[in-house]
């Protein structure tokens, strides 16, 4: 991976960033804002009792279910709208004006028909991370070089395998690039859900820790750990991109 | 020698902003069932254009291309495209793409895709894709995929151009031993002469846009031929005459 003379200057900048918001805390002697060490210790106490995995476990459920969901829809509606150029022309217009409302817009909608159960959370990353795939792989499907389509053609292959050997291959990578920017989403979206209703997931354990005596220490250690697991969601994608088979479209 | 291929009197013009951009302008020929015939013009002329009416990928505004006596309808795998800008699927192994346009059964088209690959010299990278290939392993790879559905005709744009001159002779020489073997009809453009000259029964000489026919060199010379030879050289400089370079 990455060689460690390039991590260094990186962690280089989170560290003074660290010891900046120690000695800043430490000079203005502020009562509610914690130290790094304060976070650190708050952290260990969520570990100690269990809370910090259910709250990891809540929301990684909620984004694995709606991410998933919205993979399923996703791929094939944008196969068949870069394909067949009547649905292109019939969906886009309608998919151009869902896609930039926020998610958070949908949160009122998304507790009128689904409560403040699962289903809300679910709801809101389905429909915040399925446009963007559903764009990528349309996108993917419009820009297959004419020439390969061309080769197709000329070895008289039946339409199933053109799909299956040509299409589909050719938009793989333009997939898992709309697969990781739909789970970036959906990381974002499941702690804005979260911070509204229901009783778990780290979205909840921010707020709650604010309403419940200023514990300003867990809200910024349950901000770090958002950002950790959200590194790791990214680098997982990443790992796809790697793939032989689609590193074709990346290498240059 | 029954006639392969019959190409009359096709014209093709494109939509510019200045008005029709005449590409193609009456061109009649006829290819033998067997016969390899090269066609040699300036850049742009409309080569690639002329050869995509044969093979069935464009239309000719007037005019009619027959194959085997039959009118030519859409593209298939009796005729196979070797095009300029190459078309091997980047997402498919060298060994997948060679199955890519096989039937029957799995075993028998993985058989088949290697024999070819080994003919090519490819064999140890049947399982890399085409971006782990160096371009002269890449262009072997698309001709190899062309070889292995027996095509009755190779229709080749400038197969081996963008290959340096050792690689384009050994291409060169490859391809004549696999026709030596195989006896496809060949339709060959290329810029270069001698490539014509080395690998052609015939050589059709196209004028500067709209391409029309403007010589035709019959190449009655036993194979191997021996490029620095008289009959070559004699051949090669009445051909670069006729595209207007004149060397001293
Ligand atoms: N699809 C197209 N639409 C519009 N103009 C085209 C199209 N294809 C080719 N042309 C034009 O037709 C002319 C001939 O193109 P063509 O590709 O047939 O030339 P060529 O003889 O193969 O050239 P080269 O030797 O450089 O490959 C060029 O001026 C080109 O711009
Ligand atoms: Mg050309």
């Amino acid at each position: 991976m990455r060689r460690p003379a390039l991590i260094i200057p990186s962690v280089a900048v989170i560290a003074v960033l660290v010891a900046a918001w120690w000695v800043l805390v430490r000079v203005t002697d502020n009562a509610i804002f914690p130290t790094p060490l304060q976070v650190v210790t708050g952290m260990w106490e969520l570990v100690k009792d269990g809370s910090l995995w259910e709250h990891i476990g809540a929301s990684l459920f909620r984004v694995g279910a709606g991410f998933l969901l919205a993979v399923l829809f996703a791929i094939p509606l944008g196969l068949w709208m870069g394909w067949v150029r009547g649905a292109y022309s019939t969906l886009n217009p309608l998919f151009q004006i869902l896609r930039p409302i926020s998610p958070i817009a949908w949160i009122p909608i998304a507790i009128l028909w689904f409560g403040v159960g699962n289903a809300s959370p679910i709801f809101l990353i389905f429909i915040s991370s399925i446009f963007p795939m559903i764009v990528q792989t349309t996108a993917g499907v419009h820009t297959i070089e004419r020439r390969y389509l061309r080769a197709a053609a000329n070895f008289g292959v039946s339409r199933y395998t053109v799909f299956r050997r040509v299409v589909i291959p050719a938009v793989m990578p333009q997939i898992v690039v709309g697969m990781r920017i739909g789970l970036g989403v959906a990381w974002l979206v499941v702690v804005a859900a979260e911070m509204v209703a229901l009783r778990s997931g780290l979205g909840y354990l921010i707020i709650d820790s604010r309403n419940a005596g200023n514990r300003y220490d867990l809200v910024i250690a349950g901000m770090i750990i958002i950002g950790l697991i959200g590194l790791s969601l990214d680098g997982a994608m990443r790992l796809m991109e790697k793939h032989r088979s689609v590193r074709w479209r990346y290498a240059s | 020698m029954p006639v392969k291929i019959v190409v009359d009197g096709v014209h093709k013009s494109f939509a510019s902003d200045v008005g029709p951009l005449q590409v193609v302008d009456g061109v009649s020929f006829t290819v033998d069932d067997g016969e390899s015939v090269a066609i040699v013009g300036p850049s742009g002329c409309g080569k690639s254009t002329l050869m995509n009416i044969v093979a069935g990928f464009e239309q000719a505004d007037r005019g009619s291309v027959r194959i085997d006596g039959a009118e030519h309808g859409r593209p298939n795998a009796k005729g196979i495209l070797i095009s300029q800008h190459g078309s091997v699927f980047p997402w498919l192994t060298v060994q997948q793409n060679l199955m890519f346009g096989l039937n029957g059964q799995a075993h028998g088209r993985q058989t088949l895709a290697d024999h070819y690959a080994a003919m090519v010299g490819l064999q140890g990278f049947e399982g890399s894709y085409p971006h782990e290939l160096s371009g002269g392993m890449l262009k072997r790879a698309e001709l190899a995929r062309a070889l292995v559905v027996k095509p009755e005709i190779l229709y080749m744009d400038e197969p081996f151009s963008a290959l340096d001159a050792l690689m384009n002779l050994r291409m060169r020489n490859e391809l004549l031993r696999v026709l030596a073997e195989e006896r496809h009809t060949v339709l060959l453009i290329t810029h270069d002469v001698e490539e014509a000259i080395h690998l052609a029964d015939r050589v059709l000489v196209l004028s500067q846009r709209p391409a029309r026919i403007q010589a035709m060199f019959d190449v009655r010379l036993p194979h191997p031929r021996k490029l620095s030879g008289p009959a070559v050289q004699e051949l090669r400089e009445a051909i670069l005459r006729e595209l207007g370079v004149d060397e001293a």
